[in-house]
């Protein structure tokens, strides 16, 4: 009887001192690998001319700084550009681009363009999945006439491909930016 | 043994000629538990083939012994026959104890009453075997919700967690086969780790009625056990095999015991279960399939004076978790509300994707036990858990098909207690426990939810009992527990400011890493708990009820230490590390009538909870994904109150009704508002068919009426949508309309052969494939429950 007593004490006290022994540990630093902290349009007019920029960084993830928007110049009427987006995960040294991540993995990744009233330009993507349906990590945007208003890009993971539709096109958001901009 | 006899026998049987044999023995044989004599017991004399019967005072007269040893064997009707040795010198008095007991625990067994009260005085509520394998196919928590004044929180169909009298998570303590589960259980969605077909007995206590197990079920107590094996030679056990239509899924339970009549005894249960995605009325639930293995070893002696039992059991559970609930921001949250359909409905599948869990829950125990007679019944355990949670999301790149959590908990728990029987009315029952938990969360490049910790706890109580007289009994019970934990937590740096911790909590800080701050909070818990209760049988039928509890929680980690976004609930959670343990005062009363005809309970309660633990909406933030609401948990006073009403009436010896009512009311005391996520008032009513005749044929047809919760905290809010550049309400809090369920239950047993029997049973839920959303399911904002289930169910037993 006194045996049935002992072993599990013996075990209990070989297990605690066990596990007593590695306390000194500290746990591993995390950092969020798929956080992307920074979303950068580049607008390159097409014939030449300054490029213009577009970005929000959000370095805290879902922490409560928020992010901040940059647009470095208004965009001119009558002028197509040809658009770029970069992903940057800033939070890591050095920065990692989420971008490649992205178009490897072009058909569950889309971004959608959303132009608010009163914004008189037009975006399309010009870049593909490999099944020809819009990535749109590259688009053309035509600034047709003088105008100012909120330009919106959202990037979906897992989209129901193919889809021009933000609101029935499923998945999940990873990134929404709003940029207010002006055609003058 | 028998040689040992004869041996005896032989040695004994040699004449002494020299010797003087006029000697007497004069005995009373008594009952080895509670001292009482036993009359008309055999005794013989080995050798001589006297033999002599005891009085109606238990007592007996050998005359013309020797002074010798010799071997005297006792029998009683009731006993296990026994034999001693013994010398005689002279005239010689002696006191035989029998175990008079074994029969009886006999007749416990056959009954399935196995272990006696939990709680004297506070009704409890039995889910017996036979109820249980109606839910083989099911989980713990539906076979819960059954049963008045439980409801479930469910995420989907598979994980259905207990909520008792409108708590949940870590204010309900689930005991399992003796071992408190520690299962990560203060999370929402992470349903118990037990399997249904390992037990065969439930038992809900709802107040802290067990203070031997823990002091802070502010909610109730759950008690899964299995049946007591008989002190017989036997081989038994039973084969399940079960196929449901929706989720096309099957489940397949198998159990074998082998038991001696020295007590020794093994036993071995496994089961399997695989469904694939569940359909609504109108439209599959995409990626809600599971895939569930169990399994159960143990052995033992059981014996009346000592026993001892070492168990293990495994129990892994993967669970879909529906793809169109898996939204980013509150943008997501809002079109899939809006979306009176699931923006993802795809072809039926058995495979499970992201997002999913995926849990290992391992217990291993051992507990042995001595009556020592005159001081009562000694019992030790140890137990060891390991809990390993890993939960899926859609992840991308390198990632992918990587867990986003991946927590390990592991629990060692010593416990000593002693059950004393002080005196024919009393009882006193005092423990020790100490355990050690240790949370592991690795590095799966999400953010850790949950810190790596080490929690250690001290705990000791005492209950007392005492039956005045037939109509009357007292219990009083008091606990205390020491916890501290020892916490590795990363904290964001903007957090960590904007929270002003790094005022508050600077010397708390280890290192600073710039844009985190690992900080090694030590938190102390001190922690009393009591009970005091009172019953009174004031005539054959009816028996009142009173209790008063007294239990304190410790907050759960996710309470202190939640910061960032829950993915699950697509919404910040924060937590906050002063917070303090939470304390409920439980009132509780029951009126029961128990009669052949007709039968009640109604039991009022009402529970105050000071410090209250809650967590709400307080604002949204703007992150780079969009806008995400952020709630925090916060300290507040809260009361429950409510009645569960149960009644039977039986109108002849086939048929009987059932009902059963529950209401209750959560308030906030201090912001005067309705408690989140109560459940809604719901009724139950069955009428059973059951004819022993012919084959214990049963048919049942059960109707369950679940109303509208029109008490709920408001927590909508307002996005902004590019698309309509309009600031639009996400309606998260309104709950869904009333609905009417009914469900249909048969069985038929047949002699399969002489010593099995085999028992068929058919069942239909939601038998009108009515559509319909549940206030208490985390998946109403994007889909329908459940639609129509044809179930079929073959069971031999053996």
């Amino acid at each position: 009887m006194k045996n049935i007593f002992l072993l599990p004490a013996i075990l209990f006290t070989l297990l605690l001192l066990g596990s007593c022994s590695n306390d000194d540990d500290t746990p591993e630093l995390v950092n969020e690998e798929e956080l992307i902290t920074t979303l950068t349009v580049t607008l390159v007019p097409e014939g030449g001319g300054t490029s213009i920029t577009l970005s929000t960084q959000d370095l805290d993830g879902d922490g409560p700084d928020e992010p901040i928007i940059y647009v470095s110049s208004n965009l001119s009427a009558g002028v197509t550009y040809n658009g770029s987006i970069s992903l940057l995960d800033e939070s890591s040294r050095p920065a990692e681009d989420i971008t490649e991540e992205v178009e490897e993995e072009a058909d569950e990744h889309q971004f959608f363009y959303t132009v608010g009233s009163g914004l008189d330009v037009t975006v399309n993507a010009t870049n593909f999945d490999s099944d020809g349906n819009a990535l749109g990590t590259e688009f053309s945007l035509v600034a047709n006439g003088v105008s100012s208003g909120i330009l919106t890009f959202t990037l979906r993971h897992e989209p129901n491909k193919p889809t021009d539709n933000l609101a029935t096109a499923g998945g999940e958001t990873d990134i929404e930016a709003s940029f207010t901009i002006s055609v003058e | 043994m028998r040689i040992y006899f004869l041996m005896i026998l032989l040695i004994c049987s040699f004449p002494l000629l020299s010797q003087d044999c006029d000697y007497t023995l004069r005995g009373i044989l008594t009952d080895f538990h509670d001292g009482t004599v036993l009359e008309g017991a055999t005794i013989i004399v080995a050798g001589s083939e006297r033999s002599f019967v005891t009085d109606s005072e238990g007592k007996f007269i050998i005359h013309h012994l020797c002074n010798e040893t010799y071997s005297i064997q006792v029998s009683h009707p009731f006993c296990l026959t026994k034999g001693f040795r013994l010398s005689v010198t002279g005239d010689t008095f002696k006191t035989f104890k029998l175990e008079h007991h074994l029969e009886e625990l006999n007749e416990i067994t056959i009954n399935g009453k196995v272990v006696s009260n939990q709680s004297k005085t506070l009704q409890e509520n039995i889910i017996n075997k036979e109820e249980l394998e109606r839910y083989s196919s099911r989980s713990l928590g539906d076979a819960l919700a059954n049963l008045s004044g439980v409801s479930s929180l469910n995420t989907g169909n598979t994980v259905i967690k207990p909520m008792i009298n409108g708590l949940h998570s870590s204010r309900i303590v689930i005991i399992n086969n003796g071992v408190r589960m520690e299962d990560q259980e203060w999370g929402a969605e992470h349903a118990p780790n037990v399997d249904v077909n390992s037990i065969s007995k439930l038992t809900l206590i709802k107040g802290a009625g067990a203070l031997q197990y823990s002091g802070d079920a502010i909610g109730g107590v759950i008690i899964a056990e299995a049946s007591k094996v008989p002190f017989k030679d036997s081989i038994y056990g039973k084969t399940q095999l079960g196929v449901g239509s929706n989720g096309r899924g099957m489940f397949f339970n198998s159990e074998l015991i082998k038991s001696y009549d020295t007590g020794w005894y093994t036993a071995l249960q496994g089961s399997i279960k695989q469904f694939g995605d569940f359909e609504t009325a109108d439209y599959n639930l995409s990626n809600t399939g599971i895939y569930e293995r169990n399994a159960l070893l143990k052995f033992g002696l059981n014996t009346y004076d000592i026993g001892f039992e070492a168990l293990y059991s495994f129990f892994k559970n993967e669970i879909g978790i529906l793809k169109a609930s898996h939204v980013g921001s509150a943008q997501d949250l809002l079109r899939a509300i809006e979306s009176d359909q699931p923006l993802v409905i795809n072809e039926f599948t058995y495979d499970i994707d992201a997002p999913k869990q995926d849990v290992t829950h391992h217990l291993a125990r051992i507990k042995a036990y001595k009556r020592l007679g005159g001081l009562g019944k000694v019992k030790f355990q140890y137990d060891y858990q390991k809990n390993n949670r890993l939960e899926f999301d859609i992840r991308r790149g390198a990632d992918r098909g990587k867990a986003s959590l991946d927590l390990e908990l592991d629990t060692h728990t010593l416990r000593l207690d002693l059950d004393a029987k002080t005196s024919n009315q009393s009882n006193l029952k005092v423990g020790f426990m100490g355990s050690y938990q240790k949370n592991f969360a690795r590095n799966t490049g999400v953010r850790r939810l949950i810190p790596d910790y080490d929690k250690y706890d001290l705990g000791a109580y005492v209950i007392g009992d005492y039956q005045a007289n037939e109509e009357w009994l007292f219990e009083i019970g008091a606990r205390f527990d020491f916890t501290k934990m020892d916490v590795f937590k990363f904290y964001r740096t903007s957090f960590w400011e904007s929270r002003n911790y790094n005022q508050q909590f600077s010397e708390l800080v280890v290192e600073d890493f710039g844009s985190q701050i690992l900080t090694n909070p030590k938190l102390d818990f001190n922690n009393g708990s009591g009970t005091l209760g009172i019953v009174n049988s004031f005539d054959e039928k009816h028996t009142l009820y009173f209790n008063y509890s007294l239990t304190s929680r410790i907050p759960n980690p996710s309470e202190l230490f939640s910061e960032g976004l829950h993915h699950s609930a697509s919404r910040i959670e924060l937590g906050d590390l002063s917070f303090n343990s939470e304390i409920g005062h439980k009132l509780s009363f029951t009126l029961e009538r128990k009669e052949d005809k007709f039968s009640y309970s109604i039991n009022p309660f009402i529970n105050n909870i000071s410090d209250f633990i809650l967590i709400e909406p307080v604002s949204t933030t703007s992150t780079i994904r969009g806008t995400f609401q952020v709630w925090e948990y916060r300290q507040t006073n809260a009361q429950l109150l409510g009645v569960d009403l149960n009644a039977t009436y039986v109108f002849n010896e086939q048929m009987q009704f059932n009902h059963q009512l529950s209401i209750v009311k959560g308030q906030d005391k201090t912001q005067n508002e309705a408690l989140i996520n109560m459940p809604p008032v719901n009724t139950t009513n069955e009428i059973v068919y059951y004819n022993n005749k012919f084959n214990n044929l049963r048919l049942a047809l059960q109707s369950e009426y679940v109303f509208r919760q029109n008490e709920f905290p408001n927590t909508n809010f307002e996005v902004y949508i590019p698309n309509t550049e309009s600031y639009v309400e996400v309606d998260v809090s309104t709950p869904p309309p009333a609905y009417h369920l009914i469900n249909f239950n048969s069985s038929i047993d047949f002699d399969f052969s002489e010593r099995s029997i085999l028992t068929l049973g058919f069942q239909v839920t939601n038998l009108l494939n009515v559509s319909y959303r549940n206030y208490l399911n985390r998946m109403r904002l994007f889909a329908d429950d459940l639609g129509r289930n044809f179930l079929l169910n073959i069971k031999l037993k053996y």
